[in-house]
């Protein structure tokens, strides 16, 4: 299958995004080349910010842009954005409700043999936290450029989750993608695999295997992992089993605030969630690290099984 | 911009933002009095005679833009900003209590006027900066200024924006450092070496002056200088007395963070020739 980089995807909606609105403007830490903003770097030298290797400082600078009317995209790797950086996010940006808007690459385990250092896997439950923080994310080069223009239309803080490998394209350009939605990859009758991110491919293959084996299963891609809303939870109804898998820690990630938000919208039905549970990473290639930390489709084919009894 | 700028004017008004402080601070049971008396001066001549502003239209596109970086001294913002007709004044007497709009904190969704929502040390300096990159990028010549405390300078995020400040030659962006000496736990010196200051400022280019931060002249002189000063951002060294007006508080570190009690309230009041009858204690 065709594999295309999430991050390219990131640096082209600049470029065509910047030709359109001079408002965009783009912020980058010594990382312009790995977050693919040197390609907006190269073609408007004067709307692009390098802040050498001061996080905190380029977050705060976003603040202000977004103050004057520009529309600040602040890049860097989702550990230093949404960790080393999360009081400027959390207050110079959320809480004064500045209009910026941060992509984060090189999210969760995926990130590989640089070890846990640099594999957050805390970042979507940081965000996710701030008040009106509304946090994204991709699993492909389309949805990248999808979820990029819907945060680029939206007045307000949003976190977007992108990864560093390429990943095998699932959609194409058609796809549409408002803040909220959800999207539905295969139908199924038996079990539902919501996942976000790289982790979609793993279930796209464990769905695979368990519809082999019999069991129809469903595959939704969280492109919006915050705001879980009610109407977009109605067709888990249909379900007996639900699966939650993310390359991301269990406590505040996809799995437990989507089980929570089923609950409250009085959508019962079995669930498990499949996530980083309570451990760090490790250096390693994502698949290595999948297998290792049980993020792989055998995994998530044993838990489906384990929940079907 | 320049609507009164005498000096006898500004002196007075300069004595109605203490009141205001003092009396905002005792109603709200807490808040910052020491921080917010040593730039009442400073704060009144930026808001009469330096800022381009329009209360009316706080978010008038041509406006020069005040962040408060050192956001526990709201009240002396709050002041002026009531003053010149952001709010109403009785809002004041509301900080800090439930359904006010003067959070503890500078709150840009909630206060007019308040252009970042500051309260962590050092983040308002990069968002002034942003404002003034923001600012150069459209060619407009609108300025920024914005208060930092010597404390605050301790924070590693305060180096970060003056290293970038200078990198991109902003130099529509003025610092006022609020020179008071005294942070939470003491002499600031003794709890956190920061000294030299203005040669550290310097050697990461930036324009720095020294000034009286109580005496006017020398706070116009100093707007003045730093509106002159091309290619640097500019630094004001302003020394200042913590607690500045009222006696008991001056120079003392407790005063840092708490509200009078019904007798110091009184003391400070006949200090400031204000009448307060004994029932409104």
């Amino acid at each position: 299958m065709e594999k295309k980089s999430l991050r390219k995807a990131f640096g082209e909606f600049l470029i065509e995004i910047g030709e359109r609105d001079p408002r965009v403007v783009a912020l980058a830490a010594d990382l312009a080349k790995s977050t693919y903003t040197e390609m907006f770097k190269e073609k408007f030298p004067d709307r692009h910010f390098e802040f050498g290797i001061q996080e905190q400082n380029m977050m705060g600078v976003a603040a202000g842009l977004a103050s004057t009317g520009k529309i600040p995209f602040a890049s860097t790797f989702a550990v230093f954005a949404a960790g080393r950086a999360y009081d400027q996010v959390r207050l110079s940006i959320a809480y004064a409700r500045f209009n910026v808007k941060i992509v984060a690459t090189h999210a969760g385990l995926a990130t590989g043999e640089d070890g846990a250092s640099h594999q957050m896997t805390e970042d979507m439950a940081l965000m996710g936290a701030i008040p009106g923080m509304v946090v994204l994310t991709a699993s492909d080069y389309y949805s990248a450029k999808a979820v990029l223009r819907a945060a680029y239309e939206y007045d307000g803080p949003v976190y977007v989750r992108l990864i560093r490998p390429s990943a095998p394209v699932i959609y194409d350009s058609s796809l549409k993608f408002e803040i909220g939605d959800i999207i539905e990859i295969k139908k199924g009758k038996d079990v539902a695999i919501a996942s976000c991110g790289f982790t979609v491919h793993e279930s796209l293959k464990a769905a695979e295997i368990l519809e082999r084996k019999g069991v129809s299963v469903g595959v939704y891609d969280f492109l919006t992992v915050k705001p879980l809303k009610t109407d977009h939870l109605q067709m888990f109804k249909k379900y007996r089993a639900l699966v939650t898998v993310e390359d991301h820690v269990k406590w505040g990630g996809l799995g437990s605030n989507l089980v929570a938000a089923l609950g409250e919208a009085g959508i019962n039905l079995s669930t498990r969630i499949i996530a980083v549970n309570d451990v760090f990473g490790r250096s390693g290639s994502p698949e290595e690290l999948y297998r290792y930390y049980g993020l792989d489709a055998f995994s998530i084919v044993a838990k489906v099984e384990e929940i079907l009894g | 911009m320049s609507t009164n700028c005498d000096f006898e004017k500004l002196r007075e008004i300069a004595h109605d933002v203490r009141v205001d402080i003092i009396k905002m601070i005792y109603y709200a049971g807490s808040g910052h009095p020491g921080g917010s008396l040593s730039l009442v001066e400073i704060m009144v001549y930026l808001y009469w005679c330096v800022l381009k502003h329009d209360p009316d239209n706080p978010d008038w596109e041509e406006r020069d833009r005040f962040v408060l970086s050192k956001g526990h001294a709201a009240p002396v913002l709050y002041s002026v900003l009531a003053r010149r007709g952001y709010f109403p004044h009785e809002d004041l007497w509301s900080l800090r209590k439930i359904n006010s709009h003067l959070q503890g904190h500078p709150a840009r969704t909630e206060t007019p006027g308040v252009e970042a929502s500051t309260g962590s040390l050092g983040q308002g300096f990069s968002v002034a900066l942003g404002m003034a990159l923001g600012l150069k990028l459209d060619k407009k010549d609108s300025r920024v200024y914005v208060a930092l405390g010597d404390g605050e300078i301790d924070e590693g995020q305060v180096w970060e924006a003056a290293m970038s400040a200078a990198h991109y030659k902003a130099d529509n962006l003025t610092a006022i450092l609020d020179f008071n000496t005294l942070q939470i736990d003491g002499e600031i010196f003794e709890v956190m070496n920061s000294s030299p200051i203005d040669e550290k400022f310097k050697a990461f280019g930036w324009a720095t002056k020294t000034i009286n931060g109580h005496n006017l002249e020398e706070i116009r002189d100093a707007f003045e200088w730093a509106k002159s000063v091309k290619g640097k951002p500019q630094l004001i060294i302003a020394h200042t007395i913590k607690g500045k007006g009222i006696s008991f508080m001056e120079n003392k570190v407790e005063w840092h963070g708490k509200a009078p009690n019904g007798e110091q309230f009184k003391e400070a009041m006949q200090e400031l020739g204000v009448e307060i009858p004994d029932e409104s204690i």
